[in-house]
């Protein structure tokens, strides 16, 4: 009682300066970014309100808008898949006590150590070694663009969504799994009945966090395929910073309402599939 | 409990809020200051420039970055003005301008690069007529103009053609089976003649010792600007002299009548090179044509007169500085012989109009002291490597790379007009990336060349329309 009694008087002092440094870091910046995007600017503090005509030129001013929403969908839905399936058959193989277990997992782990732009430098020389043969870089064509960058990011992500997974089965009690095997379950059977059920807090965790990367990949896609051919393989970031910079200034306030619409829109995405995740969690 | 939360979130939001007020206020002096800047703007400079205080310059050419720095000390030692250089990352010159315009010291000078630029910038653009710098520029006509004010002042002058190592062209015309009538490089003074030449000698590689005459077309994205900012602006030029049009203003529709003019070039670029035409190409850097011409593995490459430096520092550069001539971009003209380089620039010096009378003052002061004490010019030809376009320079005073004076060569020859940088006036970015995608296309076999000439003319307009924020 008295502690909380102290809390509850002294909270305001001692919250203040991390919100100060969250309004300075987040909340300001967001703000001004919204306004800007009912402005037409050339700099951020020599801003003109002009309602909203930037939005109304997200879809009209050029289809690069509505093509790198469709294809970060696309990517989205390859990486999640693919980042979560391959990083879960990895730590089912690096939970059964095999040897050189340790090893293995720092070594998954260590890709997502390395910077995004380096990585996608790397890959591009990797991969457009990989297709030489086939007269094709991963500039050539929209296909391998997609998969050069759903390569790049299960290699980065693969590691980090993996070491959630372990500590998720570690957690699954031993008891429940005794029970499963002296009921005679199979080993399938006790991955896709016991493991995966009490597996869902993590899952929940792994296919937000690969969900909001994804949608919001920028470094490795500038890097790897730069938008190339011409736009088609830009990303909804990528396009939001090739509208802010590379189409003058008076193009910025659209990019800004791009920014928005892709705020809105990732945020949306994110809040259904916790929803629908966490519905779906069971008490350990 | 819920009290003391608000009383926190409203502590906070104070203490933002204020932060944001501040903000506004500098916003608002800005703009006030804009109507007396582009009044008035700088004056002239005396001849000893003294003073004291701090000129912000942001520099967009990264490569003398550090040679700024020896500026400053000198600029500081003569004058008592302290130069403070901020240096944009090649390829971000605009991003780092926008962010430092934001700042509570803005830039005092800084540069822009076209007509568009001036224009898409025009509130931060002081009236440079008046200065001493612009009173000294030998060719009034390279300045960009806003109505009666003078708002980009050119501060260097380059020069870009064919490149080529004149000991592999005599090793050729040497040769006793060449099929053509000329016997000197120099004699080339047509697209016919040129094609003839290299078609002969890509045949006759092997004896050469050479892996193609020209060096690689690299396409890289990033890479790409010896096409969609300098071969482009061949056909530009012949274009905007045949239509009449102003090239200090932003030119809004493009019909690339001479389109044939740059597939001509770029063909034999791309058939008689070192790497075969394919996707190769789009994972090459211009790093990786000019160390092929470096190493003597190419004859010809395209670029301008900044390449000596990349060609004279490679690893076992093989090229002496007295064989490395220039060809201008011959393109099937009948009057291509009376073409030269194409010379012109796309620096420009701008004053920050938004900044007090006082600061763009000192902005002028140290352009004009640059380019005009002593001290000032022996930096300029010596450490930044300009050709300055100001009477205050001789003829004698130019930087000693042997590119450099080839241009000067060139500027000078009778007989010849040098093809001016058309390209200047291309909408944006955007154009320049979408005519890359589709000249990649083309090198793939994926578009014919009368598609990548319709698209570009589409995409022009769309971008200069984009540009303009309609």
């Amino acid at each position: 009682m008295r502690v909380s009694k102290f809390i509850s008087r002294w909270f305001a002092v001692f919250a203040l300066p991390t919100l100060t440094a969250f309004s300075l870091a987040f909340i300001v910046p967001f703000v001004l970014g919204l306004v800007l995007s009912f402005c037409k600017f050339t700099t951020v503090l020599n801003a003109k309100f002009i309602g909203t005509a930037n939005y109304g030129k997200i879809f009209t001013a050029d289809s690069s808008f509505p093509h790198a929403l469709g294809l970060t969908v696309l990517f989205a839905l390859a990486s999640v898949a693919s980042v979560n399936g391959i990083a879960f058959v990895l730590a089912l193989l690096l939970t059964r006590g095999l040897a050189g277990t340790n090893a293995l997992r720092t070594v998954f782990f260590m890709p997502n150590l390395i910077g995004g732009i380096v990585l996608g430098y790397i890959w591009q020389q990797l991969l457009n070694g990989l297709l030489a043969p086939f007269d094709k870089t991963v500039q050539t064509s929209v296909g391998d663009g997609f998969w050069g960058m759903v390569v790049v990011f299960n290699w980065q992500m693969i590691g980090y969504m993996m070491i959630i997974y372990i500590a998720g089965i570690q957690n699954v009690s031993g008891d429940v799994l005794e029970a499963a095997s002296i009921d005679g379950a199979g080993y399938f059977t006790t991955v896709f009945k016991i493991l995966l059920p009490n597996l869902v807090p993590s899952i929940t965790i792994c296919t937000f966090l690969t969900l909001s990367q994804s949608f919001k990949m920028f470094d490795q896609n500038l890097s790897l395929t730069a938008g190339q051919p011409g736009g088609a393989t830009k990303l909804l970031a990528l396009d939001i910073y090739d509208t802010f910079y590379n189409m003058g200034p008076a193009m910025r306030g659209v990019g800004q309402a791009k920014a928005v619409v892709f705020f809105v829109f990732v945020g949306v995405v994110a809040f259904l599939q916790l929803r629908a995740t966490r519905s779906k969690e069971v008490e350990g | 409990m819920k009290r003391q939360v608000i009383v926190g979130i409203l502590a906070t939001l104070t203490l933002t809020g204020m932060a944001g007020l501040t903000a506004c206020g500098d916003g608002g002096e800005g703009s006030q200051t804009t109507g007396t800047g582009s009044t008035a703007g700088p004056s002239t400079s005396p001849d000893q420039v003294k003073g004291s205080g701090t000129v912000h310059y942001i520099n967009a050419k990264p490569e003398i970055a550090d040679k700024y720095e020896e500026v400053a000390a000198d600029f500081l030692e003569e004058t008592g003005i302290t130069l403070k250089v901020v240096t944009a990352a090649s390829g971000t010159y605009e991003q780092q301008l926008t962010a430092e315009m934001g700042k509570s010291t803005p830039p005092d000078l800084f540069q822009i690069n076209s007509p568009q630029m001036a224009a898409q910038w025009q509130d931060y653009t002081a009236d440079l007529a008046g200065t001493s710098l612009y009173g000294a520029l030998t060719d009034k006509t390279m300045a960009i103009t806003s109505g009666n004010a003078v708002v980009g002042l050119p501060y260097v002058v380059e020069g870009y053609g064919i490149i080529y190592n004149d000991a592999i062209m005599k090793k050729y015309f040497a040769l006793a089976d060449k099929a053509v009538d000329v016997s000197d490089a120099s004699e080339i003074k047509d697209f016919a003649t040129l094609q003839a030449v290299v078609e002969d000698m890509q045949a006759k590689k092997d004896a050469l010792g050479i892996k193609g005459v020209f060096a690689s077309t690299s396409m890289k994205a990033g890479e790409d600007w010896r096409w969609n900012n300098h071969l482009i602006a061949v056909p530009l030029t012949y274009e905007w002299e045949a239509t009449g049009t102003d090239l200090s203003q932003p030119v809004n529709s493009f019909e690339f009548t001479y389109n044939k003019d740059f597939q001509n070039l770029f063909d034999l670029y791309l058939n008689n090179s070192t790497v075969a035409k394919g996707a190769a190409l789009t994972n090459l850097a211009v790093g990786d044509s000019m160390a092929e011409f470096a190493l003597g593995q190419a004859a010809m490459a395209q670029n301008g007169n900044w390449a000596w430096s990349q060609i004279d520092s490679t690893d076992g550069n093989v090229v002496l500085s007295e064989d490395i001539k220039y060809l201008p971009l011959y393109t099937g003209q009948p009057d291509d012989a009376s073409r030269g380089l194409a010379i012109g620039t796309d620096n420009y010096y701008a004053i920050n109009s938004q900044v007090s009378a006082e600061q763009q003052q000192l902005a002028a002061d140290f352009i004009w002291w640059l380019f005009n004490s002593e001290t000032g010019k022996r930096h300029v030809v010596e450490s930044l490597g300009f050709i300055a376009p100001f009477e205050t320079f001789d003829d004698t005073e130019v930087p000693d790379d042997p590119l450099a004076k080839e241009v000067k060569a060139w500027m000078g020859k009778d007989g010849v007009t040098n093809v001016a940088w058309g390209s200047k006036v291309i909408p944006n970015q955007a154009w320049k990336d979408n005519f890359t995608s589709t000249l990649t296309k083309y090198i793939l076999g994926e578009a014919t060349w009368d598609e990548v000439a319709e698209n570009s003319v589409e995409d022009w307009s769309k971008q200069a329309k984009l540009g303009a924020g309609e």
